[in-house]
């Protein structure tokens, strides 16, 4: 660990703006951007699928206001999401005395609950197209079986679902993780906003952007590959036979 | 040989001629208008400000015939450089880059940052302890930034914006319990020194140290013009020590903007 830091520090002896310090920075900001974006992600998710399931349903109380939330998230930028939450709770009065504030307070949360309201309209949408499109003959063979209703989402409906599911949530994880390059407007240290505060230091936008673009690629490869090996899991069965 | 003595002559008089406009004592001055209240062009057609008024009385201390000359910003050096006037007094701060270029005088003023929080909030900023856990709103990159950066980053959660107003914004709601911001612009966006505003200054109004906040502005002269700056100097050490800047100052500001120590040296 330490001959590494050693040769980082080498590495660095003649780099004006990538000392060891502005390295921490997007240290820092890699660690708040891959926990802001998985724990929306988690959350999202497990919103998502009662709320697909809910969003065919027969009865209009539970359908339209289902229909509602996905409507409003998905017709809104991100970013005016953000700034209703973030700058909106304020105006909850008397929000200040609760312990609520205490989350609410720092900029992580009010991010947090806007990122995930959003990835859990867009999931909503993407399974609830692939619950719709299981085929006939699957849902009629488990009625023929005598599955109750419970049974038959939860052995046939949702998990051929959820495979053809998979490449479109794979598209709306990537989405997400650059979606939260706007968490620094509200203060927010994440990757992006520490390529914003080494721009405005060193007056370099190009390096700033330019290592942080990197370490975006990076993270996209990871997920890609997540979603590919996933994928050649799940989906075996749908490749053409080898002979 | 004919071109070569004919070269001598012309550079001759042309160094005579600018030796001349120095021994008759007229010196011409640069500045960049507006930047109020430090210069502006009054309806009558006259410049007026803290630095023309500071300008004149420097003037008239070391007994020379100062006339201002209007030149923008991005020109203002190359100008000197090239003689079209010899001083520049337009707020110019000292940076090293423009060292190798110029010759400064002593700094004459630099604008202090203040600490601003909410009226009600009871904090004292020099109880280091106290601070502990308490969040302070600055402009991302600015050298407020790294003061706060640099001296309570242990202590303090820093946070970083793009304008002023939303720092005022996150500091009206409780969000944050400090900021910390250049004292004019705190002036404008906080409106801090009114009766009924919502916020307040505490502790003391910060210039140092120098090594982040910059040694404030100076005289610009050109490097030749060492003589000429000794003057300005001891006019400068003058109006410092007999109450004339700061009577000056306070016909301007409401602040202290004056530089004692760096005179002193």
């Amino acid at each position: 660990m330490e001959s590494l830091m050693n040769w980082l520090q080498a590495q660095l002896a003649d780099n004006s703006i990538f000392t060891l310090q502005t390295l921490s920075y997007y240290g820092d900001g890699l660690v708040t951007t891959v926990q802001l974006v998985f724990l929306s992600l988690i959350i999202g998710l497990v919103l998502a699928v009662p709320l697909a399931i809910g969003r065919g349903s027969k009865h209009a109380w539970i359908r339209l206001p289902i229909f509602f939330y996905c409507y409003v998230f998905r017709g809104t930028p991100l970013l005016v999401q953000l700034y209703l939450i973030y700058y909106g709770v304020v105006f909850v009065e008397g929000i200040q005395d609760t312990w609520l504030w205490v989350i609410l307070e720092k900029p992580f949360v009010p991010a947090l609950i806007a990122f995930t309201l959003n990835t859990g309209a867009y999931t909503t949408e993407i399974f609830r197209g692939a619950i719709k499109s299981t085929p006939k003959g699957e849902i009629e063979a488990a009625r023929a079986y005598g599955m109750s209703r419970a049974l038959m989402l939860r052995r046939i409906v949702l998990p051929s679902a959820f495979r053809r599911a998979l490449p479109a949530y794979g598209n709306e994880v990537i989405f997400m993780l650059h979606a939260s390059a706007i968490a620094s407007v509200v203060t927010i240290m994440d990757l992006t906003g520490a390529a914003r505060f080494v721009y405005a230091r060193f007056y370099a936008p190009f390096d700033a952007f330019l290592f942080v673009a990197a370490i975006y690629l990076c993270l996209t490869f990871t997920i890609i590959y997540f979603f590919r090996h996933l994928e050649k899991r799940l989906l075996a069965h749908l490749k053409p036979a080898s002979g | 040989m004919k071109k070569h003595l004919a070269f001598t002559f012309l550079s001759a008089a042309i160094i005579a001629g600018t030796a001349h406009a120095r021994d008759d004592g007229s010196v011409r001055i640069a500045i960049d208008v507006p930047y109020e209240p430090f210069v502006v062009r009054a309806p009558d057609g006259e410049l007026e400000g803290f630095e023309i008024d500071l300008g004149n009385e420097l003037c008239h201390r070391a007994d020379l015939e100062c006339t201002w000359v209007e030149q923008g910003w991005d020109g203002i050096i190359p100008g000197l450089l090239a003689r079209k006037y010899d001083a520049i007094i337009s707020s110019m701060g000292v940076t090293p880059e423009r060292e190798r270029q110029v010759l400064f005088s002593i700094p004459y003023y630099n604008t202090p940052s203040v600490w601003i929080t909410r009226r009600d909030r009871d904090i004292d900023i020099d109880d280091r302890d106290s601070l502990e856990g308490l969040s302070v709103g600055v402009q991302r990159g600015t050298i407020r930034d790294d003061y706060v950066t640099q001296q309570y980053r242990d202590v303090l959660d820093i946070r970083r914006y793009s304008s002023s107003q939303e720092v005022a914004n996150d500091l009206m709601t409780g969000r944050l319990d400090l900021s910390f911001e250049d004292y004019p612009l705190a002036d404008e966006t906080f409106d801090f020194t009114s009766d009924d505003s919502e916020f307040k200054q505490i502790g003391d109004s910060i210039k140092e140290p120098t090594s982040i906040f910059g040694k404030g502005a100076a005289i610009a002269f050109h490097k030749r013009d060492g003589e000429l700056a000794e003057k300005f100097n001891e006019a400068l050490r003058e109006v410092y020590a007999d109450g004339t800047f700061d009577e000056l100052m306070h016909e301007y500001f409401d602040y202290d903007l004056s530089l004692p120590i760096a005179i002193e040296q």
